[in-house]
């Protein structure tokens, strides 16, 4: 069961753990809302190391505002940037 | 280890005549390897490179033009590409395609910034720009800069969603058709849709022809 539904707001963890993290680090700490739930993919983090065995992970397409990622952007209000993202680099974002 | 008589390295026929890098060294060794060991033989090699190089820009321009045509596809193009692709015989596996739309009010750019995920079995080989650090790092943070020095000057009222492909997913962009393409078909349709339009750094447009001036 996925644990955040589209249209959650939600926050990639500001996290850098070593190994084959397929999180860029730009967008590490940024808050955004989930686009779409893709579906369980085998987890990076694990396969880089041969761990095809490990539990699958669910994916996510986050949508971020640019203005939020750089605060320095230069572009209009309305800019985003999707970025996939795996279900343990989010976490919730308490509403209001 | 017997001795095959290699008292010099003779570089393969797949291989690129200029002097290898580190990881393309480490790719003839492990490849010599499988080779040698019977894992696998030269012509499945040989094969390989053949299929990927026959996957062209257009592919995706057969798909575009098709969606440009026919609503029905498009909204099956939208929620399902790889079910959809398969529809015109293209098989886009082992890629999660999914096809961004671009409308009157946005215009979608795809970027890999980790590496170069591409959507290959659609457009095959990246060009060497897209894999560049500049372009990886610049698309995400100042779009609009890059596709202007790409020749696309979009006005503020148009968002621009940039799109990258950090996991598992791969994109398509799915351009505007072009105004005046009423009478054209699909075929003069999918002329239209280049490589740099599927990646979203360029727009489809219609080259007008001028008329020759009449000789003398």
């Amino acid at each position: 069961m996925p644990r955040f539904a589209t249209g959650d707001r939600v926050r990639v963890r500001a996290a850098h753990p070593p190994g084959h993290v397929r999180t860029p680090y730009y967008i590490r700490g940024r808050t955004g809302i989930v686009e779409r739930i893709c579906r369980e993919f085998g987890n990076p983090e694990e396969l880089a190391f041969g761990r095809h065995d490990a539990p699958k992970v669910m994916l996510y397409r986050v949508r971020f505002s640019q203005s939020d990622v750089w605060s320095d952007y230069k572009g209009a209000s309305d800019d985003t940037i999707d970025v996939e993202i795996y279900e343990h680099w989010l976490e919730e974002v308490a509403n209001g | 280890m017997a001795d095959r008589g290699h008292d010099h390295v003779h570089a393969s026929p797949v291989d690129e005549d200029s002097p290898h890098s580190y990881h393309q060294t480490l790719e003839v060794a492990v490849r010599e390897l499988l080779i040698e060991k019977g894992v696998i033989d030269a012509d499945e090699v040989r094969a390989a490179v053949e299929e990927m190089d026959a996957r062209t820009p257009a592919r995706g321009a057969r798909v575009v033009a098709r969606a440009w045509t026919d609503p029905d596809f498009r909204a099956r193009l939208l929620a399902d590409a790889p079910a959809a692709c398969r529809e015109l015989d293209i098989d886009v596996s082992p890629a999660q395609l999914t096809v961004t739309e671009n409308t009157e009010d946005v215009h979608n750019v795809i970027v890999c910034t980790l590496c170069s995920c591409y959507p290959r079995p659609l457009l095959g080989l990246p060009p060497s720009w897209y894999k560049s650090a500049s372009y990886r790092s610049r698309a995400v943070r100042e779009p609009r800069a890059v596709l202007q020095e790409f020749g696309l000057d979009l006005p503020e009222t148009v968002a621009v969603r940039v799109h990258d492909s950090t996991a598992d997913l791969r994109y398509i962009v799915l351009p505007q058709r072009p105004e005046g393409t009423d009478t054209f078909s699909e075929d003069d349709l999918a002329a239209l849709v280049t490589r740099d339009c599927l990646i979203g750094v360029a727009v489809p447009r219609v080259t007008r022809t001028v008329a020759e001036p009449a000789s003398p």
